[in-house]
């Protein structure tokens, strides 16, 4: 870890303002990331601002729709009645214990891996995302790898997630890492059926042709026959393309089956 | 009845202080005055450096000392050292290609230590190494076993033309020949020993400290085998002679064999210890591990076997090529040929085996014995090729087995390659792994599981392995360097409580308790007060260690011997304490009693006698402490049978196990709970090595592309069953404690069971591991 100056924000305000004050400074939130790149000499950013005391946490229940703080964690999301099961099931399937009972919701989107879970819920449910900017709606938040829309010093608050009426996640995960080697989110969302593929690409993305398919016959079987081409498909010593392209197919029909 | 002794299922002693957070690890250790040390590596898998400047970091903040390979030569430092010398083709003995502490005109593989940077803290070090300057010319490099002996392969060292370390065979080549010419059918199965990285939880470390006063040096270490440290870095590195060097492996949390070796980085802390006369620590971080630990396995090899019309094996013909890595290490080539081309019998009766063994270098982190050590890859090799041959021959896999295993009735057994095994009654394992497993019943639940889409098979692995390697004579004339006996001095204490040396070590093993209670067997004193020492080279008589699964089987009978020694001895104190002839004297339960009378002392009463001799037999000397050297006639040669059932889901690849069976000839067990302990942990590692365990590297660039658990897939607990665990027992003729060893048989046994049953579930020839969920999918969908 190379040095850097610590500050501990008290708002988000707090948060921006010393961001801005920073030659080079980022936000850290449950550091479940971060600090692991940090530890390897990664980054070399000037400052470090936690949001742990920035009252970015706790979740809200607006009757069609939830509020989920930034800093809320993985596992106080798994744990709460105010979440849709969907959505909780996403939190839960997250690394570990350890990890859930540190990581959070806004670092994981800022963070936007590629193989992370809660970017499929938040495109699957056409979530919006608060920032201390702007609002910004999933399907133009996630950009590319480990890219978002998000400003330069722009801070996530909070995410809230419309109700929608069916809706399930089914993740194959990476046999070492556990990150999603392919996860589908789908939903009949407030907008329509909403299918959301991560892990099998750069950045997680809707399915354009499952949608279609499932807006017609919302069943496993109206999915039989369509295949994934796995040209722009990830490809690494766990999983070709050719098998993530099998796998979106095969997590799509079981989150389907899995919402009912 | 001795409460406490052998067969007693008692709590280890030494979970008290592990679970408390009371270890003491080498990495705990921190002397006054102490610097760190951080360790330049090649990131590149091979390439000539061309030079180094180091002005930049050696005046960096916090910097104490900036040294690179020759810095060690100019202070006659030698290097390290590969100790096998084992004879090949054309009697030719292995290559063993130099290698300095820091390597100086070349790199070889991705992590080979170039510079070491030492600093008041570990983030200054690490701050002063990223201004180390190396000017590399990189060179093409080669990663692969196969090919790596192929013409026009980049070479990595002079001494090895064609990257071949040695060219060893075994075995009658006449005789196989004519049996696989006279043969009424063959099998043949051509397959890939997976290369894994150990990852013992605690990764390697060492502190050294050196006393200007005294002239002693010491070293705190992650080692399996102190004794043995101290006598390679005294012997052959010359950093210090024996008597003035202290090696001390404290609590070591796991080494799977990979800590047996002396490495770089301890060197360099003994070394420079010393020449700054202030203490250096060194610990590897969890990504130095991956690429500077000794990795294991990493085999290719091609199997046949000729059969009769009865399936009745005649012969067996192995092709093979091992990855030494780019080093040389200790036990090195001994691994893919001693250990392993005489354990290719297994538990059968083939007349005639002929073993070719080609040990190859290449640009990859050193090879050399990991948990089994040998013994898996020979296991794997023939437990497949078994199979095959049973789906040759359209015979059920049990049947084959039963009609080529040695008969309990045959032993002591005379293998065609140099084993001879002293006991084991291999039908017996087998039929009660199958009663357990139900193995009658699996079709019937095959076919319910298809119901459910799922894949369903069962798979057989009848291993025998060989512990306790031995004697020294035998392995000595083969090409080990070192004596395989072990050691052991027994102590008591004038109040009557025994310390125990051991020269073994333990890492994980449970020996603080086994050993005690084998101290409490035999000489009857209450477990609680005995004591057993290892680790420390200036606490315990000369030993080698623990690895082979050796501890009990050598080690174990080394204290036995030892206690003898002291009841031989009290019952002289004790005849004359009781005014009785020695010949009468009668021990048993802690008591020296005389015969037929109710005359009785017990030996702590002796003890004390010893130590306060007022009334004391002439010509006896005082005190009760007593050391034993045992080294044995023969190995051990544990075996079983186990059976594995697993699942696949066509969709995904993805396996579950849904039943393993273990039945187990370990002989004797001391402390059942810690033997099944170790099954179930050889188990978790012969199971990752089948299913989830790959070392890769990438064919062009040589990276270490695996070099973290976000890519090297580990065995976690959500990938094993609950294990049935039980146990067919022989007595060894050899072992005078009947025990055998038992540390790395689930290794060796379970990765042919678990490929057995998944090529049985796909009904396919072979499948390479590990088996990973896209490689079964794509066996799923071409089976259709
Ligand atoms: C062992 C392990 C296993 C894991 N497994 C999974 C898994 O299975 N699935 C999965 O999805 N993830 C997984 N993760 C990642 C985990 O979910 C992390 O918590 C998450 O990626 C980052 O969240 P964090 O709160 O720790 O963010 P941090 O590490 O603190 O920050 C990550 C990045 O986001 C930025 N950031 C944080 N908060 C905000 C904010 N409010 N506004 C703007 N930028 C912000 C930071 O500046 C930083 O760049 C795993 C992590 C580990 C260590």
């Amino acid at each position: 870890m190379y040095d850097f100056n610590f500050h501990s924000a008290s708002s988000v305000d707090d948060a921006a303002s010393k961001l801005a004050a920073a030659k080079d400074g980022t936000v850290m939130a449950g550091g479940q990331t971060l600090i692991p790149v940090l530890k390897q000499r990664l980054a070399s950013p000037s400052d470090v601002v936690s949001l742990a005391g920035a009252g970015l946490s706790g979740i809200t229940n607006n009757g069609d729709s939830v509020t989920i703080g930034a800093t809320t964690t993985h596992a106080a999301v798994a744990a709460s009645g105010d979440v849709p099961a969907a959505l909780r099931s996403v939190a839960e399937g997250i690394g570990d214990a350890q990890v859930r009972n540190r990581g959070t919701i806004g670092g994981s989107i800022a963070n936007n891996d590629p193989a992370a879970d809660y970017p499929a819920a938040l495109l699957g449910l056409g979530a919006t995302v608060t920032t201390n900017q702007r609002d910004i709606a999933a399907d133009d938040f996630f950009i590319g790898l480990f890219e978002t829309a998000l400003n330069d010093g722009e801070i996530v608050k909070s995410v809230t997630f419309p109700n929608a009426t069916k809706a399930a996640y089914a993740k194959f995960p990476n046999p070492a890492s556990r990150y999603a080697m392919v996860g589908v989110f789908v939903a009949q969302a407030a907008d329509g059926v909403r299918v959301a593929v991560t892990g099998a690409t750069d950045c997680a993305h809707r399915g354009p042709r499952l949608e279609a398919a499932l807006s017609a016959n919302w069943s496993a079987s109206a999915l039989d026959g369509i295949t994934i081409p796995p040209e722009n498909l990830n490809s690494d010593i766990h999983g070709s393309a050719e098998y993530r392209a099998n796998l979106v197919i095969v997590m799509a029909k079981r989150a389907v089956e899995a919402a009912g | 009845m001795v409460e406490n002794g052998i067969g007693a299922s008692l709590k280890r002693k030494e979970d008290n202080r592990f679970l408390t957070g009371k270890g003491n690890y080498t990495d705990d250790i921190n002397r006054r005055g102490q610097t760190h040390v951080y360790i330049v590596r090649s990131p590149h898998a091979h390439a000539t450096i061309n030079s180094v400047n180091t002005a930049a970091a050696a005046a960096a903040p916090g910097v104490v000392a900036v040294y690179g390979g020759q810095d060690l030569i100019d202070d006659a430092v030698g290097g390290l050292v590969c100790g096998a010398s084992v004879t090949g083709k054309g009697g030719e003995v292995n290559k063993a290609p130099p290698r300095n502490v820091l390597t100086i005109d070349k790199a070889r593989f991705v992590g080979d230590p170039i510079i070491a940077v030492i600093a008041e803290t570990l983030a200054q070090a690490k701050d002063a190494a990223e201004l180390v300057e190396i000017d590399y010319t990189e060179l093409p490099s080669t990663v692969s076993t196969a090919n790596s002996d192929a013409d026009g392969a980049p070479q990595l060292h002079e001494e090895c033309p064609n990257n071949v370390a040695l060219d060893w065979e075994l075995g009658d080549k006449a005789a196989v020949d004519a049996a696989f010419a006279a043969a009424h059918k063959t099998a043949k199965v051509e397959l890939i020993n997976n290369r894994m990285v150990t990852n013992a939880m605690e990764p390697r470390a060492a502190v050294g400290e050196y006393n200007s006063g005294t002239g002693d040096l010491t070293l705190y270490v992650t080692s399996q085998n102190p004794h043995v440290h101290r006598l390679v870095m005294s012997a052959f590195m010359n950093i210090m002679p024996e008597h003035k060097f202290r090696v001390v492996a404290p609590d070591v949390g796991g080494g799977f064999g990979s800590k047996i070796f002396t490495y770089n980085e301890e060197a360099i802390c003994a070394w420079a210890a010393k020449k700054l006369d202030r203490p250096v620590k060194w610990t590897s971080d969890r990504s130095e591990g991956f690429m500077s630990d000794a990795h294991g396995r990493d085999h290719v090899s091609t199997a046949e076997m000729a059969m009769d019309a009865d399936g009745k094996f005649l012969g067996m013909r192995v092709d093979s090529k091992s990855n030494m890595g780019a080093y040389l290490q200790l036990f090195s080539v001994s691994i893919p040929t001693l250990f392993h081309g005489f354990l290719l019998a297994g538990q059968y009766t083939t007349p005639a085996i002929y073993l070719e063994m080609r040990c190859v270098m290449t640009n990859t982190a050193p090879v050399d014995a990991a948990r089994g050590a040998g013994r898996p890859e020979a296991t794997y090799l023939l437990e497949r090729l078994v199979d095959v041959s049973a789906r040759e021959m359209g015979l059920d896999p049990a049947e084959i087995r039963r009609r080529n295993f040695i008969k309990a009735d045959q032993m002591p057994y005379q293998t065609p390659v140099v084993q001879c095994y002293d006991s084991g009654d291999y039908d017996a394992s087998l039929d009660k792994a199958l009663g357990m497993a139900d193995y009658d019943g699996f079709s019937a639940r095959q076919a319910e599981a298809k119901g459910r889409g799922k894949l369903r098979g069962i798979g057989l692995s009848s291993y025998i392995e060989a512990c306790g390697v031995a004697p020294s004579a035998a392995v000595g004339s083969l090409g080990v360097g070192v004596g395989l006996w072990e050691s052991a001095q027994v102590r008591f204490n004038p109040t009557g409580g025994v310390t125990v040396f051991t020269g073994t070590h333990s890492h994980g093993q449970g020996h603080e308790t086994a050993f005690a209670q084998l101290v409490t067997e035999r000489l009857g004193v209450p477990v609680e007060n005995v004591e057993v020492v290892h680790g420390d080279t200036d606490k315990g008589q000369f030993g080698m260690g623990t690895y082979g699964s050796r501890s009990l089987p050598v080690g174990g009978v080394a204290i036995a011997n030892a206690c003898d020694k002291i009841i031989a001895k009290g019952k002289k104190i004790a005849a004359h304490t009781l005014e009785a002839s020695e010949d009468d004297i009668e021990f048993g339960d802690g008591n020296f009693t005389v015969a037929g009378t109710d005359k009785v002392m017990n030996i702590a009463e002796v003890a004390f006698t010893a130590y306060v001799p007022h009334n004391y037999p002439e010509g006896v000397e005082p005190g009760l402490d007593e050391i034993a050297f045992f080294d044995p006639l023969n190995f051990s040669f544990p075996a079983g049978a186990h059976v594995c059932e697993v699942e696949i889901d066509p969709d995904t690849g993805t396996l579950e196990i849904v039943n393993y069976t273990a039945i187990d000839d370990f002989g004797v067990l001391v402390n059942p709970m810690i033997v099944e302990g170790q099954v179930h942990g050889g188990l978790a590692h012969g199971i990752g090595q089948a299913l989830l365990e790959g070392c890769v590297y990438d064919e062009d660039s040589g990276q270490l592309i695996s070099g973290s658990f976000m890519d090297y897939c580990m065995p976690r607990a959500d990938n094993l069953p609950s294990f049935n665990v039980d146990y067919s027992p022989t007595i060894p003729l050899h072992n005078p404690l009947g025990v055998k060893g038992c540390g790395e048989a689930g290794a060796i046994a379970a990765p042919p069971a678990v490929i057995n049953a998944i090529v049985n579930a796909l009904d396919i020839k072979h499948l390479d591991m590990p088996a990973t969920p896209e490689k079964l999918w794509r066996a799923a969908q071409a089976a259709g």
